[in-house]
């Protein structure tokens, strides 16, 4: 078993006639995902690769079935493209756009409660079940399937904890990148909620960064709920306030939302902070006595 | 994106948030001028991107037109040095004149995005002039906060609610009302990070004024706000950060001697904190994007090697879609073109890892491989050290 995403999940792509939504829709087929409609609009009745391209996600989930999205879109088009899709009723919708306003992740984030459809990012690598279907642009190859959970607010720097973990021999159960903005549509607590059910989870890695309260909130869920054991590093120890780092959302304003005040809440939530990120896999085996 | 005290007085008004009368100024016989328009007695401000401009001697009253002539000439072209700016200090190139107001009471209202609510936040309290963190930090009681939909907006309730809350009353309450309201407006309908008025101004004759006024903006929407986006002032930002935003490459100079250039806005903060953990100190933080193309490599080479403090480089990828073999040839063009001397350590993991660290190894340049993040860092930093101390 793995999280909200599996072999059999089926996908349209929204933006698949794009350069990048083609590139990586064709690698996530490779991977095994069910990728069986694309959607642009005014590109209906064409194909990309052998897969069907429709004019809305509406016509896409009525002829194929589809329950999933993976979203390639400019960003001032990218909250129409999430409401689209939830309006269509997608239960799931991964949007890999970065640079979508603030603003605008706020709206999709209300009209979200009330669809009940779940969104992974913006701003993100996506999701991965090893071994079964990925849902993103990370690199197949570093997953391993397995039965560690990891979940993280970075891309690359979740590339680097999953490849220390394969080559460990520590595998993963499902690897999803919540994105980098300030208003992600799931957050750490959603994904630890389902990681803390999956009974194919033995562990988790949490990777966290400067700015906002998103860590905080993960540390009271896990010291609350969580037996599983739990691995965080936080990046951006040495970053100065008041500076935007990349990430939209990775920014310490007014005193708050540093990394020393998260690794503290960690650490008393008895989480295992690793202390640089090439020590993410190593502290994963210690805590599994693995090492 | 931070615009100046003046410019965001200006999107602010456009709203109807109620503001001084005043004019911006880059030379003291104008200043003379707007000050014998306002009657006389004026407030003369120096306009840079950071605030305890007071302190630092560049708010200053005038009490005639010939004053403000000395002091807009003693303002204009002076180093203010505040604690916002850092040692080094901000050029002053406008001044704002402003009419000189009677202050009943000084107040405090901002609205920012909420994170943890993911909704924008109203804040109002009684202690104008006080930074909000400060307030939050002695008197946390004291910060009132309304939540609002974008798309609602502030409610007329809410806007009562910080009203009585703040102890107003008569004209002044509905006064604030619609101050309040068009703030909120304001900060909703400009894609705005940050609207801050403080002090907000409580006159002897009950009106409701920003004395001062603080915007900042979402990069990301500025695409739909053409007149907000020509407002930046690349005077007030780090020539190499402003270079480095023309190829969209995202920069921040800090102070330490180790200059990085990783892939991925996690990771090259996770690197910083690596070479600070093996007793080094990175000199930027620089994210050259997922594609990591030789140009973008070279672009990024040029601009992390402007800085003089730079002492030794590390080069951390991790190549996930992007090929290491690709990568690796971008990074040996590049430095050989740029004829780049300093010490070079280079990481790089992920796919055709091994084709890629025999490109680097049979350059020719004087490039260290690394194996793992604390291998590079514990390289970089000693390379550092030894051209630092020969």
């Amino acid at each position: 078993m793995a999280i909200w995403l599996d072999q059999n999940t089926r996908v349209v792509v929204q933006g698949l006639t794009g350069k990048e939504g083609q590139f990586h829709a064709a690698k996530c087929r490779e991977y095994g995902t069910k990728i069986v409609a694309g959607m642009t609009p005014g590109k209906g009745g064409s194909s990309v690769d052998g897969v069907p391209v429709f004019d809305t996600v509406a016509q896409a989930r009525a002829k194929t079935g589809c329950t999933a999205s993976l979203i390639f879109v400019p960003p001032l088009g990218a909250a129409d493209a999430i409401l689209e899709a939830a309006a269509a009723g997608i239960a799931l919708i991964v949007c890999i756009t970065e640079g979508i306003p603030a603003r605008d992740e706020v709206l999709v984030r209300r009209a979200l409660q009330e669809s009940g459809a779940r969104l992974i990012g913006p701003n993100c690598p996506g999701i991965i079940s090893p071994g079964k279907a990925k849902l993103g642009i990370m690199p197949a190859q570093i997953h391993k399937q397995g039965s560690v959970g990891v979940v993280s607010r970075s891309g690359t720097l979740t590339y680097e904890a999953v490849d220390q973990l394969t080559k460990l021999g520590l595998g993963q159960s499902t690897c999803i990148g919540i994105g980098g903005d300030p208003v992600p549509g799931t957050n750490f607590v959603d994904v630890l909620e389902a990681f803390n059910l999956d009974r194919d989870t033995d562990a988790i890695v949490l990777i966290g960064e400067i700015g906002g309260t998103a860590e905080e909130e993960a540390a009271a869920y896990v010291k609350a709920n969580v037996k599983k054991p739990v691995v965080a590093f936080i990046a951006g120890q040495t970053a100065p306030p008041g500076r935007r780092m990349g990430h939209a959302g990775a920014i310490i304003s007014g005193g708050k939302g540093t990394a020393k005040e998260k690794i503290e809440a960690l650490k008393a939530a008895g989480i295992h902070v690793a202390a640089t990120p090439a020590d993410i896999g190593v502290t994963m085996a210690r805590a599994l006595g693995k090492a | 994106m931070k615009v100046h005290e003046y410019q965001a007085k200006e999107i602010l008004a456009r709203y109807g948030v109620a503001i001084p009368r005043g004019k911006v100024t880059t030379k003291p016989e104008q200043a003379r001028a707007i000050a014998a328009e306002l009657g006389g007695r004026v407030v003369i401000k120096a306009q840079v991107h950071a605030g305890g401009r007071g302190k630092a001697g560049g708010v200053k009253l005038a009490a005639n037109p010939d004053d403000a002539f000395t002091v807009a000439g003693q303002i204009l072209g002076m180093k203010l040095v505040s604690k916002q700016t850092g040692p080094e200090g901000k050029i002053v190139h406008k001044v704002l004149v402003e009419e000189a107001l009677g202050i009943a009471r000084e107040l405090y209202l901002g609205v920012v995005l909420d994170r943890a609510v993911g909704l924008p936040v109203l804040m109002a309290s009684k202690f104008g002039g006080m930074e909000i963190e400060e307030v939050a930090a002695e008197h946390p009681d004291a910060i009132l906060k309304e939540h609002f939909d974008p798309c609602q907006g502030l409610q007329l309730f809410q806007a009562r609610t910080l009203g009585f809350g703040l102890g107003l009353s008569g004209d002044t309450f509905k006064k604030f009302l619609k101050f309040v309201t068009a703030l909120a407006r304001a900060y909703n309908e400009t894609d705005a990070t940050l609207a801050e008025i403080n002090p907000l101004l409580v006159t002897a004759d009950g009106d409701v004024l920003a004395l001062d006024a603080k915007m900042n903006f979402d990069d990301n929407a500025l695409g739909r706000h053409a007149d907000i986006a020509a407002m930046r002032d690349l005077d007030e930002e780090e020539p190499l950060e402003v270079e480095a935003s023309k190829y969209d490459l995202n920069y921040i100079k800090l102070d330490g001697d180790i200059g990085c250039m990783v892939n991925g806005a996690g990771l090259a903060m996770g690197t910083m904190d690596i070479i600070k953990h093996y007793g080094g100190a990175p000199a930027n933080f620089l994210d050259v994007g997922g594609g990591a193309s030789q140009e973008r490599v070279e672009n990024a080479f040029r601009i992390l090697l402007s800085d003089p403090g730079v002492k030794a480089v590390l080069i951390n990828i991790f190549g996930g879609i992007v090929r290491c073999d690709m990568i690796a040839a971008g990074v040996v063009a590049a430095a050989k073109k740029l004829k780049v001397q300093v010490p070079i350590v280079v990481r790089l993991e992920g796919t055709n890892v091994d084709a890629g660290r025999r490109i680097l190894a049979e350059s020719g340049l004087k490039l260290q491989p690394a194996d793992t993040m604390a291998d590079a860092a514990a390289k970089v930093v000693a390379a550092a050290k030894a051209v630092a101390a020969p």
